[in-house]
């Protein structure tokens, strides 16, 4: 069962190899690990979905605690939590095809952000689910290439992590 | 001030009096300042022993061990004393040189990323890149080190760092906002842990090395369980939780244990773990399905990775076994344990008999003595036959680090130089660190050292014995050089014993002869380590 965990950590070097390190050589399962600044630039979150039971999801959130760098750790409930992922595609596509690719996009409410003579590329940021259907519905053509940045996720509501300084 | 003043005046301020070392080129700087301070340095012979020495430092002390190496070779050879003190949650903060911060990276000569090579057996690691970052990097290498659950911290310095200016300004009381370390129980876990107590029938204590590292945590241990009456079993790091002879003292478990005290834990259908990581040489998951655990652990992670808990408590040792004590819980079942038994299974070797060595020893030795164990056959007998009053049993619990007993010793005596301090090692940890002799005459550290030679690596030839069809290979250690000998090239006077009439006297002249002295007892390499 994909689960989602949220971090506060230390915005400094070093941080992430310590925590893909921990992931690695406990053998912890990861899907997706997102990292970015947040509004304390002392501060980075990381969004990482995890795939396992309880129990598992259970030893990540205590070997993270764990680290020094780790400020907070919190896991989300998905139900309640707004969660996005950004997706850019580059399919293969000539003049013949490109008209059903574009409406594909359309059908996503996904943008076409660059074209060229044999090539469309398209954003999608929208759930994770979707973007796995996006992908899945241009199979079909030609995948040039593909990025994803993984999910982010935040409580809806009022709900926090509740880290005060 | 320069960098390398600020790391020395740190040290002082910690109240650091003795540094285990070895120096280099990036470490110049410091070594340069170190001369002119107060602290002792102690040459070793390789950085491992540094690490392993101020390993022994601290279990005795109390406080974080320091170490010294330089960048390169010197800090990657430190690397499996910080993974051994790691597996045992013992405080020490290593100083490495590094090469300077504008070549990092460039694979120039004696550069090795020590702080990432550590990262997995470290509980935390800086590289600092500013002289002004000193003050407060120390604060907090020590802090992190000695509080919580214990453990190896290491200060990467660049040379440019070290001769760098800073002004030295006081770091003040240190605060990390990720490091929250564990102190009280919750209550109510305390109450149903209580409650657990006293419903049970055949309720059990296991205690583990957190019950040494956590300050009062020994004591809190003995009144707790005279108190409720709980029998105690420990695992080779718990070894003189309580003292051999208490009533209530059931021996060590698990695999290389004693039969009473796993035949103890089987029966026993509570089992309170208290500050122990459910290593697997000591609790089998099996053994304990039907059993309802309580894991008391300063750190939670520890609390159901490897066996699943009824009631977990996070909590410092001493601290929680407090506030039992104040629910006075008492232990049903009184005596269930006194039937067990704790026969030895018959002698496979002939001629000297360890067991009557350690006999001997448990006889003699001071109250308080400290008793280093290398690690192999060795190290279970020494775990299973000698009797510890008050005093220690230092081992390489959780790595089984081969050649930690002659650092060890020395580090330990360093920080009681008025305690008796013995260590025991086999013919090939021995050759491991036999090195270290030289440290021992040369700073006048007295190191009583008994071998174990039955030229063989004997745990090994154990597990080929029972587990491989006897197929032995590897483990005849056949080219033993004369250990007397090579103690008498070092100036150490030594003696060799063969004969269980010569054992009585043998110990006593290792106990009885002033300054560092080596026992070797011929030993069959037949014999078993049970």
């Amino acid at each position: 069962m994909k689960q989602i965990l949220s971090a506060l950590v230390e915005n400094r070097s070093g941080v992430l190899a310590r925590i893909s390190g921990l992931f690695a050589r406990r053998g912890f399962n990861i899907d997706s690990l997102a990292v970015g600044e947040t509004e304390d630039p002392t501060i980075s979150r990381m969004t990482i979905v995890v795939d396992g039971d309880d129990s598992v999801v259970e030893q990540v959130e205590k070997q993270l605690n764990k680290l020094v760098d780790v400020i907070k750790v919190k896991r989300l409930d998905t139900a309640a939590t707004t969660r996005r992922e950004l997706l850019l595609i580059k399919v293969a596509v000539g003049a013949q095809k490109r008209g059903e690719v574009i409406d594909i996009a359309r059908v996503m409410d996904a943008k076409i952000v660059d074209i060229s003579a044999t090539t469309l590329t398209i954003e999608l940021c929208d759930r994770p689910e979707r973007v796995t259907l996006m992908t899945d519905l241009l199979s079909p053509y030609k995948v040039r290439e593909v990025a994803r940045t993984g999910t982010v996720a935040l409580e809806k509501g009022a709900g926090d992590i509740n880290y005060r300084p | 001030m320069n960098g390398a003043q600020a790391v020395v005046r740190a040290l002082e301020e910690q109240g650091v009096t003795v540094v285990f070392g070895y120096p280099g080129a990036t470490v110049c700087p410091l070594y340069d300042q170190l001369a002119h301070s107060g602290i002792r340095h102690i040459l070793v012979r390789q950085e491992q022993n540094a690490g392993h020495g101020a390993s022994g430092y601290a279990r005795i002390s109390g406080r974080p061990g320091v170490c010294l190496a330089t960048s390169g070779p010197g800090a990657t050879n430190l690397i499996t004393a910080l993974a051994t003190a790691y597996m045992d949650s013992i405080p020490l903060v290593a100083i490495t040189g590094q090469v300077a911060s504008d070549l990092l990276g460039r694979d120039v000569f004696q550069e090795a990323d020590i702080t990432g090579a550590v990262a997995p057996f470290i509980k935390y690691a800086y590289l600092v890149k500013e002289p002004a970052d000193l003050p407060r990097v120390m604060g907090e290498a020590f802090l992190l080190a000695g509080t919580g659950r214990p453990g190896p911290v290491l200060v990467d310095i660049p040379v440019d760092v070290l001769l760098g200016e800073l002004d030295w300004k006081d770091p003040g009381p240190i605060q990390i906002r990720g490091y929250r370390p564990a102190g009280r129980g919750h209550q109510g876990q305390v109450r149903r842990v209580a409650e657990a107590i006293q419903e049970a029938k055949r309720p059990l204590l296991c205690a583990g090395g957190g019950v040494f590292a956590s300050p009062g945590g020994v004591e809190a241990l003995r009144a707790f369980s005279r108190e409720s009456g709980l029998p105690v079993v420990t695992t080779m790091m718990g070894l003189g939780a309580l003292p051999s002879a208490d009533p209530l003292s059931l021996g060590m478990l698990g695999m290389h244990g004693s039969p009473r005290a796993n035949q103890a834990v089987a029966q026993a259908d509570l089992l309170l773990i208290v500050g122990a990581r459910v290593g697997d040489r000591a609790v089998s998951a099996v053994a304990v399905e039907r059993t309802k655990i309580v894991h008391i652990d300063i750190d939670p992670a520890e609390i159901g990775k490897n066996i699943g808990t009824a009631i977990p408590l996070v909590g410092d040792a001493a601290t929680v076994l407090g506030q039992l004590r104040e629910l006075h819980p008492q232990a049903g079942g009184t005596g269930w344990w006194k039937e067990l038994s704790c026969r030895r299974p018959p002698r496979r070797g002939t001629g000297l008999d360890p067991q009557g060595v350690f006999a001997c020893l448990s006889r003699r030795l001071e109250k308080d003595a400290v008793f280093v164990a290398d690690v192999g056959q060795n190290q279970i007998w020494a775990a299973n036959w000698l009797e510890i009053r008050e005093g220690r049993f230092l081992t390489s619990g959780g790595m089984g680090t081969m050649g930690y007993a002659i650092p060890a010793a020395l580090g330990a005596q360093l920080a009681a130089p008025h305690r008796q301090v013995v260590a025991v090692c086999g013919d090939g940890s021995f050759q491991m660190t036999m090195n270290e002799l030289a440290t021992s005459v040369q700073h006048q550290i007295p190191l009583k050292l008994i071998v174990m030679n039955n030229h063989t690596l004997g745990l090994v030839r154990e597990i080929q014995t029972n587990s491989f069809g006897d197929r032995r290979f590897g483990v005849d250690l056949g080219a033993v050089p004369d250990i007397p000998a090579i103690a008498g090239a070092y100036g150490i006077p030594a003696r060799r014993i063969a004969e269980d009439s010569q054992v009585e006297e043998g110990v006593r002249w290792l106990l009885e002869t002033p300054g560092s002295c080596l026992l070797e007892c011929q030993v069959d390499r037949e014999e078993a380590s049970h």
